[in-house]
């Protein structure tokens, strides 16, 4: 397990990104002003090798793989999450192009951040210890600071790029005073390895903690505490209520680019370290949180679903509907945890859920980059009017993206939603369901507000619209994937099961 | 033709959808190309469900050209479709109106004519997999579905307030559904406790509904009733409905009250009566409410009717009336009430399509709705005057037309149960007659008042074409309606053993006389109505006596 070479194996995806990034910003010099697209070919070469990478790590099968001391793992469950970010990484470079060239902003820093941010998405989800955990969420956060802050050009990107490092600082703060405090916790627990031989693991690996979380038990004080403070660190990266203030500036300042990337991969990544932790570290203690959790899923649903409504900016609207399916995630999560042996279920729902949000919501934002041209925002919901007689293709696009956001059959989206309300159901939760299904009206509403615009109203800019290959691709890419994934489901289903199941170890089997 | 014959429900349900995918593809600037193959692919929809009329054998119990192929075998969701006499009625219903429907909307729509006949075709797809399906998932999909395309027909082609009208009919309709969504799962986990396997399959849920407690049964029902109710839509909920069909466009109005209302009505048979508590106090606790509600709606409808400026309107409310009527039958839980009921649905498809199609082609002629915008009619149109007066008098009922032998039938269904709401049933009738003679007389009837109607042209071979094969159904009905019951009898027996298991064995008629009924008729509705098929089976009953 020690073997250097072997461990270095199984991170070879990050270290893949991690050079390649570091490429891009030295090949950038040597690039003229004309040539910067070779940046994003770069990119994407990164991208392919790190997906082979992963692919062959896939090959280790469904035991999970230990490295460096078990400070990090290789299992289904990284593998499903590292796929997932690397294909919305894929999929913001293709829409980055043009974007960039129409803002003016066509740097290499640019890439190579996405790239690096991306490598910090995947050590949050290959992370088996707090450490590694807190280094990737900074590597990913720090990441998305400058990037939101990239269009130096516009105020409100300035803004939102303060005002997400302010209160992602803050956030980080509470998320490693949890995590001190975990570490406090595990260092005064007497966690013994296999056969009573003294512990070779260090002291803030998720094993230890969760053994150290058994020996304190539920209602241990300190343990409450560790607990909340990492949870209210988690909820304001994954923009739940009442930690979401931030989303709806950060998604409108940003580039839509990186609006795009931070509302599908951070939130994922968020999620996939929220689920490591939870699930993996916190089992012992659930009956702590699931409350606090299905209280804080119940809010967003309301608050997001709610204050969607009056949006009259796309990618506002868009952060607050993201607000709302982190909810619905919650609620999964709810599920999942119920009951002497969890719910499979509910893991099934989750990452179903995360894997349809992902494509689903790239895709929304992608229409609103498409329409960003010269001289035109192109994110409020009057830049959509008429869309469909300008670009009848993106309409349609548009609205299946937004049909699978509100869960209408049979599209992705469905598909998450009633895998949400199975698991809710069998573990006896009937009002969260009818809760969670109730919210899908107030939720279609608004996502028809858009479609309404796109569809319904008659053109008020004039001039057709552009749509480069690049795009074309992505577009089309996102939009396969929310319909089979709606018609078919059942391989992505299976994916999702195995990717996201409760270990033998935590069992107790 | 092998394919054909083993999937013929499959080759149904996507005619329509490779007609919308068809038309995908053709540039949008041809639009008589557009319009042609639209009309062809509904044509052709009601072409290859023709063969259900000889195929379909009305003497066998339970489901018939079953297909059945796995599609989710995670969750045990399966591709499953299947008609009995009830939904092979509606699915003939509703590729014939679908037809009818695109075909009167030949001139009517002058813009984005590709996404019409696509989005058109794509509701017809919708409607006849909820008809079909027999899978609870599937049944859901295409509940759904539907939900999308009709949604764009009020929305792009309705008249002024159509934005307002078509997100009140999606979210009105979506709030029930969600809700029936979350009691479909809670039925899938119920049943598994009982079966121990993971289906949706319908028949297998619903057999397992009996053994539930009384308590779970009625959740599961109310669960369930939202969404129908909505649908159908009874009293309290029918707001959306005035809006939805006076805004949309004709075709629009057509199938909407042709068959989409039918659904929520399908649904109850299908799925509500079955979760009906099976304990005799509970049950009758909640017939007595839908039973109220369904007056309610009768009287109410029809007195809303009275009221009304706007044509189209007032046809619009006198679908909630009509509506009460079948959903009366169908809670009245006999076999008259629900043979009567199905018939109802299928003529008020009939005569109420008719009559939008009929206000559609006063819309496209004048521009208007408005009743007081026209009178003396019958003068320039006499033709258009006619068929207006036979499906006027088919709506309210006159015998010899196809709303009598609905309406009697019921009324006769209710009658076995309670004097009383029979009594407050008639009520609804005699107002029926009341608002539709009225409006007949203010427009048709007197002297030509607004010269702009002087000159109006009567009806075309396109608008007869749409309107002729809905009076000859609507006689053919009326006067020979035989073919109906038998198709109906099963299923409506068996509904009824299921639900009321107490009808048969106290009116003793159908348990005496098992061959008679097994080869014959639904014995009690057919022997009471005096129908044809009534002195067959009196034959049928005497034969063997004379033998001997």
């Amino acid at each position: 397990m020690d073997n250097f070479s072997q461990d270095f194996f199984l991170i070879l995806p990050q270290v893949e990104l991690t050079l390649f990034g570091l490429a891009i910003l030295v090949f950038d010099f040597m690039l003229g002003v004309r040539d910067k697209t070779g940046n994003a070919v770069f990119a994407m070469l990164g991208v392919l090798f790190s997906g082979i990478s992963l692919y062959r790590l896939h090959g280790l099968g469904a035991d999970p793989v230990g490295g460096f001391t078990s400070s990090i793992v290789v299992d289904p469950f990284f593998v499903f999450f590292g796929a997932i970010f690397l294909a919305a990484l894929a999929l913001v470079i293709l829409l980055s192009v043009r974007y960039l060239q129409i803002e003016e902003e066509h740097h290499g820093e640019y890439y190579a951040l996405l790239l690096f941010a991306t490598v910090g998405m995947m050590f949050m989800a290959s992370g088996y210890d707090l450490i590694v955990q807190f280094l990737g969420l900074e590597t990913m956060a720090i990441s998305f600071y400058i990037l939101t802050g990239f269009l130096r050009g516009q105020r409100r990107s300035n803004e939102a790029a303060v005002k997400y490092l302010l209160l992602g600082a803050f956030s980080s703060g509470l998320l490693a005073y949890g995590f001190s405090l975990l570490y406090g916790i595990s260092a005064m627990a007497d966690v013994r390895g296999p056969m009573g031989m003294p512990l070779m693991l260090p002291r803030t690996n998720i094993d230890v903690i969760r053994a150290a979380l058994e020996q304190r038990g539920p209602s241990d004080l300190l343990v409450l505490l560790a607990i909340v403070t990492v949870a209210a660190g988690l909820f304001f990266k994954v923009a739940a209520v009442p930690f979401h203030q931030w989303a709806p500036d950060v998604y409108e300042g940003a580039p839509t680019t990186i609006t795009a990337y931070i509302s599908v991969a951070s939130k994922t990544a968020s999620f996939a370290l929220l689920l490591r932790l939870f699930v993996y570290g916190f089992w012992p203690v659930r009956v702590n949180w699931i409350d606090v959790i299905a209280a804080v899923a119940v809010a967003s649903l309301t608050i997001g679903n709610f204050a969607a409504l009056t949006q009259t900016n796309v990618k506002r609207l868009l952060a607050y509907s993201s607000i709302s399916h982190a909810g619905y995630v919650l609620l999964g999560l709810v599920a999942a945890l119920s009951g002497e042996e969890g719910n499979a279920t509910g893991l099934t729902g989750i990452a179903f859920y995360l894997f349809a949000y992902a494509f689903m919501t790239a895709g929304a934002f992608a229409i609103v980059i498409v329409l960003r041209r010269q001289g035109l925002i192109g994110d409020e919901l009057d830049d959509m009017n008429g869309l469909y007689q300008r670009s009848p293709a993106s309409a349609v696009l548009l609205l299946i993206f937004m049909l699978s956001l509100a869960g209408i059959p049979p599209l992705a989206g469905f598909v998450g939603k009633y895998y949400i309300f199975l698991a809710l159901i069998q573990t006896g939760h009937y009002y969260l369901a009818i809760f969670g299904a109730l919210y899908i009206v107030p939720a279609l509403y608004y996502y028809f507000r858009v479609v309404v615009h796109a569809w319904l109203r008659e053109p008020t800019a004039a001039g057709e619209m552009r749509v480069t290959a690049a795009q074309s691709v992505a577009l089309a890419v996102m939009c396969a994937v929310t319909i089979i994934a709606g018609v078919y489901p059942e391989p992505f289903i299976q994916m999702a099961t195995h990717s996201l199941s409760l270990p033998a170890a935590i069992l107790g089997r | 033709m092998q394919f054909y014959d083993n999937h013929i429900l499959t080759v149904i349900l996507l005619t329509p959808l490779v007609g919308a995918l068809l038309l995908l593809f053709i540039p949008r600037e041809n639009e008589n190309a557009h319009r042609t193959l639209g009309n062809a692919f509904g044509l052709l929809g009601f072409v290859v469900s023709l063969p259900l009329l000889w195929r379909f054998d009305p003497s066998v119990s339970g489901y018939q050209f079953l297909e059945n192929v796995d599609w989710i075998p995670s969750i045990g969701a399966r591709y499953t479709l299947g008609i009995d006499g009830i939904s092979y009625l509606l699915v003939i219903l509703t590729t014939a109106l679908g037809a009818i429907s695109i075909l009167s909307s030949w001139s009517a729509i002058q813009v984005r004519k590709k996404e019409y006949y696509i989005l058109f075709l794509l509701l017809q797809v919708g409607m006849l997999g909820v008809f079909m399906a027999l899978d609870f998932f599937l049944f859901y999909v295409f509940w759904e579905v539907m939900l999308v395309p009709m949604y764009f027909l009020i929305g792009v082609w309705g008249s002024d307030r159509r934005l307002y009208a078509a997100i009140k009919f999606f979210l009105y309709t979506l709030a029930g559904s969600v809700i029936m969504l979350v009691a479909i799962l809670a039925l899938y986990f119920r049943a598994q406790q009982i079966t121990g396997q993971y289906t949706f399959d319908v028949p297998t849920l619903l057999g397992t509904a009996p053994q539930f407690s009384t308590l779970v049964q009625q959740y599961l029902f109310w669960g369930f009733f939202f969404a129908f109710a909505i649908k159908v839509p009874m009293f309290p909920f029918h707001t959306w409905l005035p809006d939805a069909h006076t805004e949309a466009p004709t075709a629009g109005s057509v199938i909407l009250a042709g068959v989409l209302l039918k659904m929520g009505t399908y649904g109850f048979l299908r799925f509500s009566l079955p979760l009906l508590p099976t304990d005799a106090a509970a049950r009758q606790e909640i017939i007595n409410i839908l039973m109220v509600v369904s007056i309610i709606g009768i009287i109410y409808g029809a007195l809303v009717c009275m009221m009304q400026k706007d044509m189209k309107k007032l046809i619009a409310y006198s679908s909630v009336s009509h509506l009460g009527f079948c959903t009366l039958g169908i809670f009245a839980l006999t076999p008259q009430g629900l043979a009567g009921s199905i018939i109802q649905q299928i003529n008020h498809g009939i005569s109420t399509g008719a009559l939008f199609l009929l206000i559609g082609v006063l819309y496209e002629r004048r521009h208007t709705r408005l009743i007081s915008e026209f009178g003396g009619l019958s003068t320039p149109m006499p033709s258009f005057a006619a068929i207006y007066l036979i499906m006027t008098l088919s709506s309210l009922g006159l015998p010899l037309l196809n709303g009598f032998i609905g309406e009697f039938t019921i009324l006769l269904g209710v009658y076995q149960v309670s004097v009383g709401w029979t009594a407050w049933a008639v009520v609804g009738i005699v107002l029926g007659a009341a608002y539709l003679l009225w409006l007949y007389q203010r427009v048709m009837f007197g002297p030509v008042t607004n010269p702009a109607n002087e000159h109006l042209p009567d009806l075309n071979a396109r608008e007869y074409a749409t309107l002729v094969p809905l009076v000859v159904l609507a006689f053919w009905i009326g006067i020979y309606p035989k073919p109906l019951f038998t198709i109906l009898e099963q299923p409506v027996r068996q509904i009824v053993q299921q639900v009321n298991p107490g009808y048969y064995s106290a009116t003793g008629a159908a348990a005496v006389r098992p061959p008679v009924v097994s080869s014959q008729g639904p014995g009690q509705s057919q022997s009471v109505l005096a129908s044809p098929g009534s002195s067959a089976s009196i034959v049928a009953a005497a034969a063997p006596v004379a033998k001997r």
